[in-house]
């Protein structure tokens, strides 16, 4: 196997194990959240339907979560197998971050087992709910200092390159390069909303499916709720993005949205097709490129025609920036009329169509973190480390990478089908109705035991 | 002190962490498919996943913690490792894979068959063959520099008896590590089925776990000369060795002191573990890679060890709180609390 199939196969077998482990490890960063909240609003309320959301929801979580650590296990270890030289130079400058990393994963996982074991084993029912705190900051940290080492390699900064060696290295002002702090915060709460919209999800599919329990009503209210809240912010950090791009990765942005020519009061292209060079059924919103840009709709914005051929990311990554934005959108928009229906009493919102329409929004949300994470990444080719090291630079010389990317499709498949299989098995067998009716017999068992 | 031993000793210290706990893990894995094929699981299976259920993802982040760290503080290892390492590691984080999924699909998702539990006992070998392979590469000869990069040569590999007496060690010391713990913990939760079975497996790897050590010792005489003088320089921390594991042995055989049994093994292996790793010194993969030449630059190796000493902050406090809520809670051990979600 020549050096060009290897990068080849690398780049596919980093690309399926991130695109397999982002799908866990953004409900891993987002669910422990919504569980806090529910079980905090439960023990507020004293409502036992939204302590019960929360552990049925925690007893879910357990089964992403070991998906999500074996994943995230083996895209450690790639990153060195795969692209030792990258990790070799990479490692002097960026190691701070992911050390770090590890720390917060240590942290939540000893907390996790702890708060598994312990419900009911405290008096006070706040107790058990503090030990979920480190659960979540622990698991919003990891994917803070995580994205930080992503950033770095968006905006490689804190040494200096003297005769291809890196000399005087300041690993605090790696960290904090200019592509981290919008980077972490559109990670941060695309994670949340995406957990917010899964949860919906399975709420609308539950009414839907008969069940017309409040306890799903409750469940459904609570996390469009959150939902539209991490949507608003998602768009606002989203547009601070498209700033960063305008101002220090230039080409990522022209690339994704077909600038070909640097110029003033540049338009904002939605949608098209790219044949031939020319762009073919687009939507063009004038000046808008220029506002996302600069916040100024006459500002000039660089085009593709400022870089060498060489330097210019795929323009399909335009296709994925179309699909996160307009789903992006979309989930706005939805959570909007839902929050005005309940509001304003509209009864469509308990129809079956809008239902459905809730229960689409959680794999769309998926499908939205997962064309993001392309952009951001393909958006980047043809470096591995911007302006530093070419990725072609920085993969390994062994000829077994086709080999083992079979083994780890075979891999995800398992975890895949493995992974959905048990969690609808655990929830199928146990309904929610079944678990409430438990829990009642239950208490009313122990106070008669102790009238006897 | 250099900062390139402190590094080595961090590093050092939780692969001890992560071979201590993951043997505990993997031969329990082991001993209870074990015991499905000889009918005796109704003995084992409780005692086993009381203990590994609420920490078998803490046991997982000992391992990340070791690899993330030693691309850290020595990023050459990246280029030498992560360049000949990729089959057996591969192979190891798809076993690791599917042990650790299965584990929580068969605990929280009630997904049980025996076919599987057979299964997740053999993952519990090859995990430890195919990680011991890094420790055979380290001892040199084995990689060869090409003009693109080092490569590793799987003829020499395979046919090497250091490198099968290496795998033959790690599976014995496994199963001793894993049977020794496991008596002494179902000692604590008062299963006395348990621990009458767990004394006889323990007894029983004792003898082969030495055998294989010694024997890896006079592999090395003829595999590396070097290596093995400094060895023998310590024959005094072996000695020591041999000694805590005569202790453990003699505790087990007369059914007394199980926990002290289990510090001793601890000390024994701590001892083995250190001499190996001062025998080795200064060598990361003999002869390309010493401490020295990979050390990363002295900013990042400063702020990696106060990095280390914060994190070990909020680590020890709550690995106390969780052993105190689990492993020393009479209550949870002996299975009259079941708090579980």
């Amino acid at each position: 196997m020549g050096n060009e199939e290897a990068v080849f196969f690398s780049r596919v077998l980093t690309e399926l194990t991130l695109s397999f482990h982002i799908i866990y490890a953004t409900i891993g960063v987002g669910v422990p959240l919504m569980i806090m909240i529910a079980q905090w609003v439960g023990i507020k309320k004293q409502d036992e339907h939204y302590i019960l959301l929360a552990r049925r929801w925690t007893r879910g979580f357990v089964i992403t979560v070991a998906v999500g650590v074996v994943t995230g296990t083996a895209i450690g270890l790639q990153l060195s197998l795969l692209w030792p030289n990258f990790m070799e130079l990479a490692g002097n400058v960026i190691a701070l971050p992911l050390f770090m990393e590890t720390f917060a994963f240590f942290f939540e996982a000893i907390f996790l087992g702890i708060y598994l074991y312990t419900w009911d084993r405290f008096k006070n029912a706040k107790r058990h709910l503090l030990l979920l705190i480190p659960v979540a900051l622990g698991a919003s940290f990891s994917a803070i200092f995580i994205t930080i080492v992503n950033a770095f390699m968006n905006a490689p900064q804190g040494f200096d390159l003297v005769k291809g060696q890196l000399v005087n290295v300041r690993p605090l002002v790696a960290m904090f390069n200019p592509a981290m702090p919008t980077k972490v915060a559109h990670v941060l709460v695309t994670a949340y909303m995406t957990s917010a919209f899964i949860l919906a999800a399975i709420g609308a599919y539950r009414l839907l499916k008969g069940s017309n329990h409040t306890y799903h009503k409750k469940a459904l209210f609570l996390t469009m709720k959150l939902g539209f809240v991490f949507s608003i912010a998602t768009a606002i950090i989203g547009d601070f993005s498209g700033k960063y791009l305008a101002e220090y990765q230039p080409e990522k942005l022209a690339a994704a949205e077909w600038h070909f020519e640097t110029g003033e009061g540049a338009p904002l292209i939605l949608y098209g097709v790219l044949a031939n060079d020319e762009v073919k059924y687009a939507i063009k919103i004038p000046y808008a490129l220029s506002f996302l840009a600069h916040s100024s709709l006459y500002s000039s914005v660089i085009g593709l025609d400022q870089f060498p051929e060489e330097d210019i990311p795929p323009l399909y990554i335009h296709y994925l920036f179309d699909v996160m934005v307009t789903i992006g959108m979309w989930m706005v928009g939805l959570s909007v009329f839902y929050l005005l229906g309940m509001w304003l009493k509209w009864s469509f919102i308990e129809a079956k169509w809008f239902r459905w329409l809730i229960v689409l929004g959680g794999p769309l949300s998926i499908i939205a973190i997962e064309a993001g994470w392309w952009l951001a990444e393909v958006g980047r080719q043809p470096w591995i480390l911007r302006g530093i090291m070419r990725t072609h630079e920085a993969a390994t010389s062994s000829g077994q990478v086709d080999v083992m990317l079979w083994l780890f499709v075979g891999l995800y498949l398992i975890l895949g089908i493995g992974s959905v299989l048990v969690l609808w098995r655990m929830f199928r067998k146990n309904p929610v109705e079944r678990e409430l009716a438990d829990r009642a017999a239950e208490k009313a068992g122990d106070q008669k035991w102790i009238l006897k | 002190m250099d900062l390139e031993i402190i590094g080595i000793t961090v590093l050092g210290v939780f692969l001890f962490g992560y071979i201590m706990v993951a043997s505990i893990d993997f031969g329990a894995g082991f001993f209870n498919a074990y015991s499905t094929l000889t009918g005796k699981q109704h003995i084992l299976t409780k005692v086993i996943q009381r203990y590994l259920s609420p920490v078998w993802e803490v046991t997982n982040v000992f391992l990340v913690f070791f690899f993330v760290g030693i691309v850290g503080f020595f990023p050459k290892t990246a280029y030498y490792y992560g360049s000949t390492l990729l089959v057996p590691a591969s192979i190891a984080i798809i076993l690791l894979a599917i042990r650790g999924s299965y584990y929580a699909f068969t605990i929280y998702g009630g997904l049980k068959h025996r076919r599987y539990t057979l299964l997740y006992g053999l993952t519990g070998l090859f995990i430890p063959a195919s990680l011991s392979i890094v420790l055979v590469i380290s001892e040199g000869g084995f990689v060869t520099m090409e003009h693109f990069g080092p490569a590793l040569d799987y003829w020499t590999l395979f046919t090497s008896p250091l490198s099968w007496s290496i795998v033959v060690l790690s599976l014995t010391s496994v199963l001793y590590i894993s049977a020794v713990f496991l008596t002494w913990y179902s000692r604590k939760a008062k299963d006395w089925g348990a621990v009458k079975l767990l004394r006889k497996y323990a007894l029983g790897w004792s003898l082969p776990a030495i055998i294989t050590a010694a024997g890896i010792i006079v592999e090395m005489r003829t595999h590396n000369p070097e290596h093995y003088d400094r060895l023998v320089d310590l024959w005094w921390m072996f000695a020591l060795s041999v000694l805590l594991f005569a202790g453990t042995v003699y505790l087990l055989w007369k059914g007394i002191a199980y926990g002290l049994a289990f510090v001793l093994l601890t000390g024994q292996f701590a001892l083995a573990f250190l001499a190996y790793g001062i025998s080795h010194y200064p060598y990361l993969m003999y002869p390309y890679l010493t401490i020295y030449d990979s050390f990363t630059n002295e900013a990042m190796a400063t702020s990696l060890v106060i990095a280390f000493i914060a994190g070990l902050g909020l680590l020890v406090p709550s690995l106390y709180l969780l052993l105190r809520l689990f492993l020393f809670n009479k209550e949870y051990v002996q299975g009259n609390r079941d708090d579980h979600v």
